[in-house]
């Protein structure tokens, strides 16, 4: 198969997949062998009916019978994150259908409350051996791969932003503080994306005192923020929420067409390290929820997930940088659990002078490693 | 210039080294057999450089601990670092090609601030602190002893903060851009083993190490450091610098303990206090730096003369003789410290004061002594205060091909 072909197949297959992954019904195309995998994801446990299948298009059927709102995720090496479904509520049950091309060890993950890294269990994919593809496939499939897994996290923000803006326009004060940390989960994971478009993320994540054009109002979840934590509720609240929507709703049909180049990926994995260790760790950007915490976890995750997409890349040029980005980033999951209260996180408010410096020590020794990815995919 | 004379007398000692290497003697520069440009200073050597080197003006002093207790991964830091260490002090950047001959879609590997500028007689000086054998699980062993916890002395006021440390490095130069890039690459390369637990810049040398050296001014503007230990003290060297063999573990012969002390001087107070009571307490001239009752700097102290009153002319808690070696048995040390100012303390105060360094072959028997008699009897506590405290084991110089550490993390 040549070059162009195989990519123009693997886009094909990606479009697919998003579609496939917010609603059930299976494509004809995408029976890999077997059918379907049931996957029941209950509260505590995440029961995969089947622990290996055949190379190609594998279709997992995930049910949810817990009372949380879960996530499933394929893993490859250095959590490559091979297809995902999202936000599934209690009682329903989504497809995830998920090219697998080359056999070996993968893991499965339920995430029931969408935190931490879930309930994991090794999954084997048998048959066809690792491809021979050249640089330029890999590369396509690291920006397929990553378009695909931003696509998933917008298909979460937009509903998950809307129960957030319902409740504000409901002036249900408490359930719109429980939801703003949960929606901005998605946002922050893509938010070197929505940057990328230059004019949204000042609408939706601007701050009071960012300067602006005369005229231009100060919008976005941090004024919600504000009117949630500290003015109470403003007669144009609702005007805000809807406003956040319509730009929220505006990312998703610019996204749809953005393309994305493995360098893009590879500093957005590096710009989202910089805003946790410039908003984040120093308590600026949710300045009055003072949920920090819950972004910092988020922009790792999104910087894994851009790192991740590029993994077989970085194991053909520097075998010894996955390694050592696995551990760093292992090192950070791990000390945020610390801070983990339920499904969330302690409040910026609450951490120690102690607890900073430990969380500034490991994304600094997070960031170099990360700094090093961009290089050497193009190397 | 006597700059010029030192560096002929080392391109004279690396040929020397060179010749003699097949019989396996190490001399104090064997390990460059190459000429020694302007302005280098040779990075191996029997001793490490940076202590007996004639004091450069400037320092950029860094101390550190390690985040993991991985041994393989603190010992490849530590190649990386004296790479990185001996590249710099020749002038070049941390890696070839470092600060812009690389790949523009990454991050130079060299910060690039040091571009252009010479070497500036960069000396990067390593020492290991006590946690660094608690961390790494070391032979008990291998830990020298003179790494023991200094005593509370009267006064202290010491900073967490400010204070000790898995590791240091100081850097000195002759120009403080050179210095602070070269601690700025060494603590990146560091992340995610290694992380900056303090550091302190100094804007100006507080101490000669070198007869060929001018004895320079502290910030109470007294000249400091006259009766320093020298590089040209040779057999005094042994005896109050360099570990001897049997002082403690075998890897650390040769090397020598770094005491390092940040003391505050509360500037304004001294400023206002009367000249003959600034040269009382200190027991010297503040013109020429001449004990007191004597015309010269180097004219020797007659610490038994009496003033016309029938008093010591030089008091007896006079700066001078408390820490005298007359008044301490014989014991001496190599001071090598910096003033600093800090920026202000927001009390409408500069916050400076004078970064002491000093190297010594057992830091119990010299520092603690001097120190404990200076904390409570000299009146020049008054003015100053020290908030921070640290002591390192610096091991000894590097052969060819040696790491920073390597005899002692393959012992």
């Amino acid at each position: 198969m040549s070059r162009t072909s195989r990519v123009a197949v693997l886009v094909t297959t990606a479009a697919a997949l998003a579609a496939c992954t917010s609603t059930a019904p299976p494509a004809e195309d995408a029976a890999g062998g077997g059918g379907p995998i049931a996957v029941t994801a209950g509260d505590a446990s995440c029961e995969v009916g089947a622990a290996e299948a055949p190379a190609g298009n594998i279709t997992f059927s995930v049910r949810n019978t817990g009372t949380k709102i879960t996530e499933f995720y394929l893993y490859g090496t250095g959590d490559r994150i091979m297809g995902e479904v999202e936000n599934i509520g209690p009682g329903l049950t989504r497809d995830l259908i998920v090219e697998v091309p080359d056999g070996g060890s993968y893991t499965t993950a339920c995430k029931p409350g969408m935190v931490g890294d879930g309930i994991r269990a090794p999954f084997t994919v048998t048959g066809s051996a690792t491809r021979s593809v050249d640089e330029n496939t890999r590369l396509a499939e690291a920006t397929t791969g990553y378009h695909r897994w931003v696509t998933s996290q917008i298909e979460a923000l937009v509903p998950k932003t809307q129960e957030f803006v319902d409740a504000v326009k409901a002036g249900d004060v408490e359930t719109a503080k429980a939801l703003f940390p949960v929606a901005r989960t998605y946002w922050e994971r893509i938010e070197p994306v929505a940057e990328s478009f230059g004019d949204i993320d000042p609408k939706i994540d601007g701050r009071e005192d960012d300067e602006r054009d005369p005229g231009v109002q100060f919008t976005g979840y941090h004024r919600l923020e504000k009117d949630l934590w500290v003015d109470g509720l403003q007669p144009d609240s609702p005007a805000m929420a809807d406003q956040l929507m319509a730009d929220i709703g505006d990312l998703q049909s610019r996204t749809a067409t953005v393309e994305l180049t493995p360098v893009q990926l590879a500093n957005g994995a590096k710009e989202l390290l910089d805003e946790v260790a410039t908003g984040k760790i120093t308590g600026e950007e949710d300045r009055y929820s003072h949920t920090d915490l819950w972004d910092f976890k988020a922009n790792v995750e999104g910087s894994q997930g851009a790192v991740a997409s590029l993994r077989p890349v970085i194991e053909e040029k520097d075998p010894t940088l996955g390694p050592v980005l696995d551990e760093r980033f292992a090192a950070v999951d791990a000390l945020l659990e610390e801070y983990r209260v339920g499904d969330g996180y302690k409040l910026y408010t609450e951490l120690t002078e102690d607890d900073i410096r430990r969380m500034a020590e490991a994304v600094d020794a997070l960031g170099e490693p990360v700094s090093q990815v961009a290089g050497v995919v193009t190397s | 210039m006597t700059g010029r004379l030192s560096r002929r007398r080392l391109l004279g000692w690396a040929g020397a080294g060179a010749a003699l290497a097949g019989a396996g003697t190490v001399t104090a520069c064997s390990a460059t057999a190459a000429p020694v440009a302007e302005g280098v200073v040779p990075f191996r050597g029997a001793q490490q450089a940076g202590i007996i080197t004639p004091a450069q003006d400037r320092l950029h002093f860094v101390a550190l601990d390690l985040t993991t207790g991985d041994r393989e991964r603190v010992r490849a830091l530590l190649e990386k670092w004296t790479t990185a260490a001996e590249r710099m002090t020749a002038g070049a950047e941390t890696a070839p090609g470092g600060a812009v001959g690389g790949n523009p879609d990454g991050p130079p590997a060299d910060t690039g601030e040091a571009l252009g500028l010479p070497a500036a007689s960069l000396t990067l000086t390593f020492g290991v602190g006590a946690g660094f054998f608690d961390k790494l699980g070391l032979d008990p062993a291998l830990r020298p002893p003179g790494l023991a916890p200094l005593p509370h002395f009267t006064l202290d006021q010491l900073d967490p903060a400010l204070s000790d440390g898995d590791l240091c490095i100081q850097a000195c130069a002759n120009d403080p851009q050179v210095a602070v890039h070269a601690v700025r690459n060494l603590v990146r390369i560091g992340f995610g083993t290694t992380t900056v637990r303090w550091s302190q810049l100094g804007f100006g040398r507080t101490s000669s190490t070198s007869t060929t050296q001018d004895t320079p001014r502290n910030l109470f503007g007294f000249k400091d450091g006259t009766r320093n230990l020298k590089a040209e003290d040779g057999a005094e060297l042994d005896q109050h610098v360099w570990a001897q063999p049997g002082d403690g573990p075998a890897w650390l012969a040769g090397g020598t303990y770094l005491v390092a002390r940040r003391i505050r001087m509360h500037i304004e107070i001294w400023d206002r206090t009367s000249l003959a009571e600034q040269e009382t307490i200190v027991g010297r001239t503040k013109g020429e730096g001449a004990p007191l009752g004597a015309t010269a700097e180097f004219d020797t102290a007659d610490f038994a003369a009496l003033g016309p009153d029938g008093e010591p002319r030089i008091a007896d808690v006079a700066h001078i003789r408390l820490a005298s070696a007359e008044s301490l048995n014989g014991v001496r040390i190599l001071r090598r410290g910096y003033n600093f100012v800090d920026g202000s303390d927001g009390q409408g105060h500069l916050n400076a004061g004078l970064f002491f360094l000093a190297f010594m072959r057992d830091p119990h028997a010299q520092f603690v002594p001097m120190q404990r008699a200076l904390a409570n009897e000299d009146v020049m506590m008054e003015y100053i205060e020290h908030t921070g405290s640290a002591v390192f084991a610096c091991p000894p110089g590097l052969a060819e091909g040696q790491y920073w550490g390597e005899p002692l993390l393959e012992a």
